[in-house]
């Protein structure tokens, strides 16, 4: 099943005006405040009309312009997570998320000890909202959610409002919830962080409209939209696997370009992961450097070299058959003579790749 | 202070029941029109607010006076009321608590219309993707959330209606055991001489029932408080 949507919605002299599919796994809606993403999860989950087009999941339409077909909220089977968790203040957790039982009489049998379990809210069924903490009460909206029985998730930055602390704790549910969940979720973010370990699909907005579409691994390793997801933020994605744990702290992944050095991860050797390697952090070398501390160095082939208007190169590798982004200058570039098709080293530091940017392999 | 003969126990027994039907009665309507008044957009809201709160600002005679007027025996309402449901609420206690409910009126739905006004609608919003129909959402997030602006204005309007005098007396008279309640014998009781300990006597009582109310109500109010804070 797939959430199908288009749509043409004004807001004061701003358009909105995207066409865009969802697939099941995690779509991330990615785009600067402002590009228009909450209009689009207000749009599906039915609580902002679009003036013009069609949103339906699967077979089901649920909005319709041409057909008049505009279905209540309530019928639209479409969890929604807010920025902020929205829990109801005079109901326990428990009431929390058995609320959409009472209120639509379905049953889903056993599914609250699962959701449960998968957030990991068990001990908190019978607190009340306000005492819990941000990442707590996050949570507890996301299981709310789920148990409402959704055909679709919606995600407005579920994270937004929590610090990186927080962020960390809760991502590694998310991705759970990503691997267990078979249905579409559209998943607004403008933290590439968040892009990187979550998602399944990718699509980018700006001004109101899509720019590309496509898998997180090939646009996030794009040259062309690195101004778009911004230089210190950009990066790529790629496939790992954790192939032993030396005693000294550092894990080595096998990525298909080679070994990978990093600081220790908490997996079994064998466990599948997705490594965000930032384009800032990686260095390029003619020759391999001898007598270095960073751990890592990578054979690798430039694919592409694209000029920005500033002192700024962004460099394409192939390191295997994974893609990898440098960020170097221009004088560098001419200095080294760097050139498509050219054979070099990939230099990263092994400290450089945060505990947040390693995660599940989605 | 002497003791109480029976009319002014029947003053008391009277105040009560007609503030009690009065709260009652009019809550439903009270808790409608704060809605309308909060949270819809529409022509003649303006007019609606002003009618509501028009008691407030007319001296209470004139309320009274317009009241005999619309629902006495040969006014258009009160004419409808008597031939259709054979009601007749000029001159007995059944006007003095439709006195009452409308002297109160703009207290009641002042305090329940804050109360509406301090619900966060993305908590409606959150209810209604659960699959909550509007009336559901309704019931299960809206009610709950205002059940303490509810008893506010209820007890707000308890303790209006008991005190209510001008328009009670000009609309249904002073008629002991039927429409004379504690103001309304108060005031008769310092009408002849040797009625002042009586009139003290009352006064003690009104006292002590409206304390009585006031406590009551910050009782529940705290307790309804608890409950949605958590």
């Amino acid at each position: 099943m797939s959430l199908a949507v288009a749509l043409r919605h004004r807001q004061g002299d701003f358009t909105l005006d995207v066409d865009f599919a969802a697939p099941e796994g995690v779509t991330v809606l990615y785009g600067r405040s402002g590009a228009g993403k909450s209009s689009v999860i207000g749009a599906v989950a039915g609580l902002v009309r679009p003036e013009a087009g069609r949103i339906a999941v699967g077979a089901r339409t649920l909005f319709d312009s041409a057909a008049g077909t505009d279905v209540p909220v309530h019928r639209r089977r479409a969890g929604v997570v807010f920025q902020e968790p929205r829990l109801f203040p005079h109901l326990t957790v428990r009431e929390n998320m058995l609320y959409a039982r009472r209120v639509t009489g379905r049953r889903g049998a056993g599914a609250l000890d699962e959701v449960t379990q998968l957030l990991g809210i068990g001990a908190l069924l019978d607190r009340r909202p306000r005492t819990l903490s941000g990442g707590e009460a996050s949570r507890v909206a996301i299981g709310r959610a789920l148990l409402s029985e959704p055909e679709i998730l919606l995600m407005d930055e579920p994270l937004a409002a929590l610090d990186e602390a927080r962020r960390a704790e809760i991502l590694p549910y998310l991705e759970r919830l990503r691997d267990h969940a078979r249905m579409p979720i559209l998943y607004v973010s403008h933290n590439l962080g968040e892009v990187a370990r979550l998602a399944t699909h990718l699509v980018v907005l700006e001004g109101g409209r899509v720019v590309r579409a496509g898998p997180p691994e090939t646009l996030l390793a794009d040259p062309s939209l690195v101004h778009l997801l911004g230089l210190r933020e950009a990066g790529s994605v790629i496939a790992a696997r954790v192939a032993a744990h030396a005693g000294d702290g550092v894990t080595e992944l096998s990525i298909s370009g080679g070994p990978l050095y990093l600081p220790r991860i908490e997996a079994e050797v064998g466990t599948a992961l997705r490594v965000r390697i930032l384009a800032q952090d990686v260095l390029l070398a003619t020759k391999r450097p001898e007598g270095l501390s960073a751990l890592n160095v990578l054979p690798v082939e430039v694919v592409s070299l694209r000029y920005g208007g500033g002192p700024g190169v962004t460099a394409q590798l192939r390191a295997g058959e994974d893609l990898l982004l440098a960020r170097i200058t221009r004088r560098s570039t001419d200095a080294l003579g760097l050139r498509e098709g050219m054979r070099c080293f990939a230099v990263l530091k092994s400290l450089a790749v945060a505990p947040t940017d390693v995660g599940g392999p989605g | 202070m002497e003791a109480l003969g029976p009319e002014t126990w029947q003053a008391v027994a009277l105040s009560l029941r007609v503030a009690l039907v009065a709260t009652l009665l009019s809550l439903p309507f009270g808790i409608g029109i704060a809605w309308l008044l909060a949270r819809r957009d529409f022509p003649g809201r303006g007019v609606l607010n002003g009618l509501v709160h028009l008691p407030l600002i007319l001296p209470p005679v004139v309320t009274g006076y317009l009241l005999l007027l619309l629902f006495g025996r040969q006014g258009p309402l009160g004419g409808l009321l008597h031939d259709l449901f054979g009601i007749t609420l000029a001159f007995r206690w059944t006007g003095a608590a439709l006195a009452a409910a409308i002297m109160a009126f703009p207290l009641m739905v002042r305090a329940i219309r804050l109360a509406f006004e301090a619900v966060d609608p993305r908590l409606e919003a959150a209810a209604a993707t659960l699959g909550a129909s509007a009336p559901r959402v309704f019931a299960t997030v809206t009610l709950p959330l205002i059940a303490p602006g509810i008893v506010a204005g209820a007890i707000l309007a308890f303790a209006k209606a008991m005190g209510e005098f001008g328009a009670t007396i000009t609309f249904v008279s002073n008629i002991p055991g039927e429409t004379q309640t504690i103001p309304s014998a108060i005031y008769a009781f310092l009408q002849v001489p040797g009625g002042e300990g009586a009139a003290l006597t009352l006064v003690a009582i009104s006292v002590a029932i409206a304390m009585g109310a006031l406590v009551a109500s910050e009782w529940i109010g705290a307790r309804i408080a608890r409950r949605i804070r958590g």
